[in-house]
């Protein structure tokens, strides 16, 4: 049941309606690098009118698709949800597909903006232009067992558990594996045999949840010396998290049940 | 391959870089200290005439800034067990170190005549 509301249009709506964009110049500074071309990395600028309203990642398809089809650049869905375009954006771990032009942009001096960086993430290596091998990355994943392990008193249907029990492991359940939290950790830059935040908040997801096994068995995984005592709680995973996941919370906590071996 | 440029850390990683920067400077004081103490063992008089060549403006100085170095190193130590043991500790980091950051500019402050008192009588004279 709908109420007509066309005759209540609003002035956003309006200038929604009327098509009319806003569009900037500004320069979009990517960092490429070929193996096959040259031996080093360079920052290449390529200059782009746009709505600022759009996100980075159609600033990035607008280069490869009208510019140069070279770049190379991981996205699927692009809708912060497959994880897949994490990348350095102005220094910073970010979603391309999560971040407004606008948001990047800064203030104009005398009518120039200052240009847009964009790197790969730290610590990974390059394979080509943003692209890095994620390989090490989802191995510290597998390595922490990220499954449901239950043994025994298999339930005839499901395995049930309180609210306060599920509300326990919430906020780690939001991870999309993009890797912004790992490649922003200053430990894992310098020693890639580091854990790293992605994998712990994966391994917190199952060690806090009332109808899993195997906590104790992860716990002792993490425990080991590249495990949670690596994290020096710079904080730089918790603000590169494109889902708000507290994850140096998490990391504090497993540390805390590793002391008082409680879960 | 050159890193490219900086990662742009907020406060949780510049108070880390801090952290460590005076740790090792801390190091490195204890390191001469044991030395210039350990002198005692082989003689007073060889101990009394090094500690002798610190009276001077430079080596206060450097006492100053070695002040400044054990003062951060402790307070956001003391930052750091509340975010590793307080179930709060990591929503309240940076309140945390923004308090750090007040207690050791006050503590500065009220360090600097009783540390540099020597200096401040040698050049300007006792007043």
């Amino acid at each position: 049941m709908s109420t007509a509301t066309e005759d209540k249009h609003s002035a956003a709506l309006d200038a929604a309606e009327s098509g009319a964009t806003q569009h900037v110049t500004f320069r979009l500074r990517i960092r490429r690098f070929n193996p096959e071309q040259a031996a080093e990395p360079v920052w290449v600028d390529y200059e782009l009118s746009m709505d600022p309203k759009e996100k980075l990642l159609d600033a990035l398809h607008k280069v490869k698709w009208e510019i140069d089809g070279t770049l190379t650049f991981r996205r699927s869905c692009a809708h912060g949800i497959c994880g897949s375009d994490a990348m350095r954006i102005n220094g910073k771990n970010r979603l391309a597909c999560k971040t407004l032009i606008k948001d990047v942009l800064g203030k104009p001096k005398n009518g120039v903006y200052k240009p847009i960086t964009v790197e790969p993430i730290k610590g990974l290596t390059v394979l080509k232009d943003l692209v890095v091998d994620m390989d090490p990355f989802f191995q510290a994943f597998r390595d922490v067992m990220p499954f449901l392990v239950a043994k025994g008193n298999e339930p005839t249907r499901e395995r049930k558990q309180s609210i306060e029990d599920r509300a326990r492991f919430d906020d780690t359940t939001k991870c999309i594996l993009c890797a912004a939290c790992t490649s922003s950790c200053p430990v894992f830059w310098n020693d890639g045999q580091y854990f790293g935040p992605a994998a712990i908040v994966n391994a917190h997801r199952f060690i806090f949840d009332s109808r899993d096994d195997a906590g104790e068995q992860r716990l002792e995984i993490l425990n080991e010396k590249d495990g949670v005592w690596r994290c020096r709680t710079t904080f730089n995973c918790t603000d590169a998290c494109p889902r708000g996941i507290q994850v140096t919370q998490a990391i504090q906590e497993v540390k805390r049940a590793l002391i008082t071996r409680r879960i | 391959m050159p890193a490219g440029t900086m990662y742009r850390g907020r406060e949780g990683m510049w108070s880390w870089v801090a952290h460590r920067v005076t740790g090792v400077l801390i190091f490195f004081f204890l390191f001469v200290h044991v030395l210039d103490t350990s002198l005692v063992r082989v003689s007073p008089e060889a101990y009394d005439t090094v500690i002798a060549t610190y009276k001077n403006p430079v080596v206060n100085l450097m006492e100053f800034g070695l002040v400044a170095a054990i003062l951060f190193h402790a307070l956001n130590g003391l930052r750091i067990i509340a975010v590793d043991f307080w179930a709060k500790g990591p929503k309240m980091q940076r309140t945390m170190l923004w308090s750090v950051v007040v207690v050791w500019v006050v503590l500065m402050l009220g360090s600097i005549y009783p540390v540099l008192q020597h200096t401040i009588h040698q050049l300007f004279g006792k007043g």
